[in-house]
């Protein structure tokens, strides 16, 4: 018992940066927009994160910085992919390798300097509001995201008028623009909207995971929410609930690995299980999957 | 104030020419922000890092050297793109590459060398060739996103890696999470004395040179250049779309995976983590910066070869961490899709929220 409350207890952990980027690709997709700069976005909110509580010596701060570096990364692709109308793939490609390039160079410039120590912060702890311990005992950006900030943007892309104009941008642009609707606009929120929930998701891992920053730290985990957005298609829950799933794979393979009879197994080839099980379900789940009308496409008046 | 885009009635080729120069200006430009942050003057560092090496024998061969498997990547991600077929999975396909050909070359002792080469350019193709088939298959069967499944397996492969070398490939020697190096017939021979320069660059251009044959002088290419374009057109005109597809994703996965063989044979002779170092995804930048001609790939690889070299030996005496490389490679490919936009438009500043 206590070991299945453990794996869950863990899922949730791993779950939330899944679930903030998948949240945040969500709006930015139904927008019509490819944001491959999640990888990126997800390094940057975890690296200035870590920064911020490095050098204030508050880990506090380290949330409202891995926000804003996010939503800065929002604007400077919505400069690309909006205003300019470039190929998002390149865009948001070139924008992941930058952003990743400039953490590493900053990193080393400032953080890590000669020094070969890894420089560390405190962490949050975990939380227990109730008191009841197991599954209930996390840290708060986790309830936040599951009971806030993932309700909260399925809420805004169903029941409100922006997320209408999201939709409606992302799957004519034409049409939402007769009706009124600033297209140019529109996207460029999602994309700032996106990209701060991406630099919270990165900024989840170190400040409230690892308590301090090591290169490669996202290590895919944005590529996976691109996937568990077209998992879900398209919208908020679905995906995050496929996030979930990864995450429980991923916690499965942290207890297998300690118990006895597992030990034979090389723990790499569970780790890269969770990206298998994600493209299986693609595969599965993804035939015949209905794109946003305008994904790829930018719009340009005439 | 708002940017209008006027569409330009002609390209010329001047502007062709001066994009890539332009873009490099402006990359420099930006990224000299980088420079003085680390406390470093800018013209001081780019000289270093872009003309120093040039002045000697060593510098030159050194910058082959680090262009030859970027010429790979470059050239692998001209033949999905052209096609239609948005792989960004080189970066995998060549740590796969790697992985196949390190496997092999470990066993061809006492081999006569040719065969022994030719043995490795096969693995390292198949490597690749295998990486790439999953996605491909679940795209032109299912019509699922390749960029998604492409990516999502880059990092797969990179757990392979280390599954391998602190599992059963660990040097059985030193115990280092490294495999045994590979055998002497296995290692692409040195063309010049005093000079890591190898037979990898002459394999690297002769594949370049093929590829752009194919593409630009057969029934093939043109097939595969005109589903690139227009799929649609291309099914409608009765062209089998699926399969060209199919072979343009294996030929570009085959071509990435030599690139990891390059690696393995030519500078590491062994297979070690973080042996792709971002070189499948440089070879993007590099494809786009070439507005996919092979000519390009081959100028942007040498460009791109010249800074990541040229970085890495000018880190020490700068303080600049030798990352700016890298930042560099991600501002060029942003600057070059801008600029771009900027060579088929014309773009005025409107007055007024420009709202009609």
């Amino acid at each position: 018992m206590s070991f299945a409350l453990d794996v869950a207890a863990a899922t949730l952990r791993l779950g939330t940066p899944l679930a903030l980027g998948a949240s945040g690709e969500v709006i930015c997709e139904r927008a019509g927009v490819l944001n491959l700069g999640i990888e990126g976005t997800m390094y940057a909110g975890a690296f200035f994160g870590f920064l911020a509580a490095y050098e204030t010596g508050s880990v506090w701060w380290g949330v409202p910085v891995g926000v804003a570096v996010g939503v800065a990364a929002g604007w400077l692709l919505s400069w690309f992919v909006v205003t300019l109308g470039v190929s998002q793939h390149t865009a948001g490609l070139g924008l992941t390798l930058g952003l990743i390039g400039v953490c590493d160079f900053v990193n080393r410039l400032v953080v890590s300097k000669n020094s070969s120590a890894l420089a560390k912060i405190r962490p949050f702890g975990q939380w227990d509001p109730f008191g009841w311990g197991g599954v209930f005992q996390q840290y708060w950006l986790t309830y936040v995201t599951f009971l806030v900030l993932v309700p909260m943007v399925a809420v805004l892309m169903r029941r409100t008028s922006f997320g209408l104009a999201v939709t409606a941008v992302g799957e004519n642009p034409e049409a939402a623009d007769v009706a009124g609707i600033d297209v140019a606009r529109v996207r460029r929120r999602a994309l700032l909207l996106g990209g701060g929930l991406m630099g919270l998701a990165g900024a989840f891992i170190t400040l409230f995971q690892v308590g301090s920053f090591t290169l490669d730290i996202v290590n895919g985990r944005g590529w996976v929410c691109l996937a568990l957005v077209i998992f879900g298609r398209w919208r908020p829950w679905p995906a995050v609930l496929g996030g979930v799933l990864f995450a429980a794979v991923t916690a499965l393979q942290f207890r297998l690995r300690i118990l006895s009879g597992w030990s034979g197994v090389p723990f790499e080839l569970l780790l890269a299980l969770p990206f298998l099980v994600t493209i299986l379900a693609l595969a599965v789940s993804g035939r015949g999957a209905r794109y946003p009308g305008a994904y790829l496409k930018p719009y340009r008046r005439h | 104030m708002k940017l209008q885009f006027a569409e330009r009635p002609e390209r010329s080729l001047a502007r062709q020419v001066i994009l890539p120069l332009a873009a490099v200006v402006v990359t420099l430009g930006i990224t000299s922000t980088a420079v003085v942050g680390a406390g470093a003057n800018p013209l001081t560092a780019f000289r270093k890092i872009l003309f120093t090496p040039l002045s000697s024998r060593f510098g030159w061969f050194e910058m082959l050297v680090s262009a030859t498997p970027l010429i790979l990547t470059g050239t692998a991600v001209v033949v999905a793109f052209s096609c239609g077929y948005y792989s960004i999975g080189a970066e995998g396909q060549l740590t796969a590459g790697a992985i196949t050909a390190t496997w092999v070359g470990i066993r061809l002792g006492g081999w006569p060398t040719p065969l022994a080469i030719v043995a490795m350019v096969g693995a390292g193709a198949l490597g690749g060739v295998l990486w790439a088939l999953p996605p491909a298959l679940l795209r032109v069967r299912f019509g699922i996103d390749e960029v998604v499944t492409t990516l999502l397996l880059n990092p797969v492969a990179t757990l392979v890696v280390s599954g391998l070398l602190n599992g059963p490939w660990r040097n059985s020697t030193t115990h280092y999470p490294e495999s045994d190096p590979i055998a002497g017939p296995a290692r692409l021979p040195r063309l010049f004395d005093r000079s890591r320069l190898h037979l990898g660059l002459i394999l690297a251009v002769a594949v370049a040179v093929a590829v752009w044959f194919v593409l630009s002088r057969t029934v093939t290419g043109l097939r595969a250049r005109a589903i690139g374009q227009a799929a649609h057109a291309a099914r409608f005109a009765g062209l089998r779309v699926e399969r060209t597809m199919l072979g343009a994703a294996l030929a570009s996965g085959a071509i990435a995976g030599l690139a990891g063989m390059n690696d393995v044979a030519g500078t590491q002779f062994k297979l070690s983590e973080g042996l792709a170092d971002g070189k499948g995804y440089t070879g993007i930048v590099i494809a786009t910066l070439a507005g996919l001609t092979i000519v390009g790939v081959v100028g942007g690889a040498i460009l791109l070869g010249l800074v990541k070299m040229g970085s890495t030996s000018a880190s020490r005496s700068l303080g600049v961490p030798s990352q700016i490389a890298e930042i560099i490679t991600g501002c060029l490919l942003l600057v070059t899709v801008a600029l771009m936009v900027l060579k088929r438009y014309r773009i005025r500043l409107v007055r007024g929220g420009g709202r009609r």
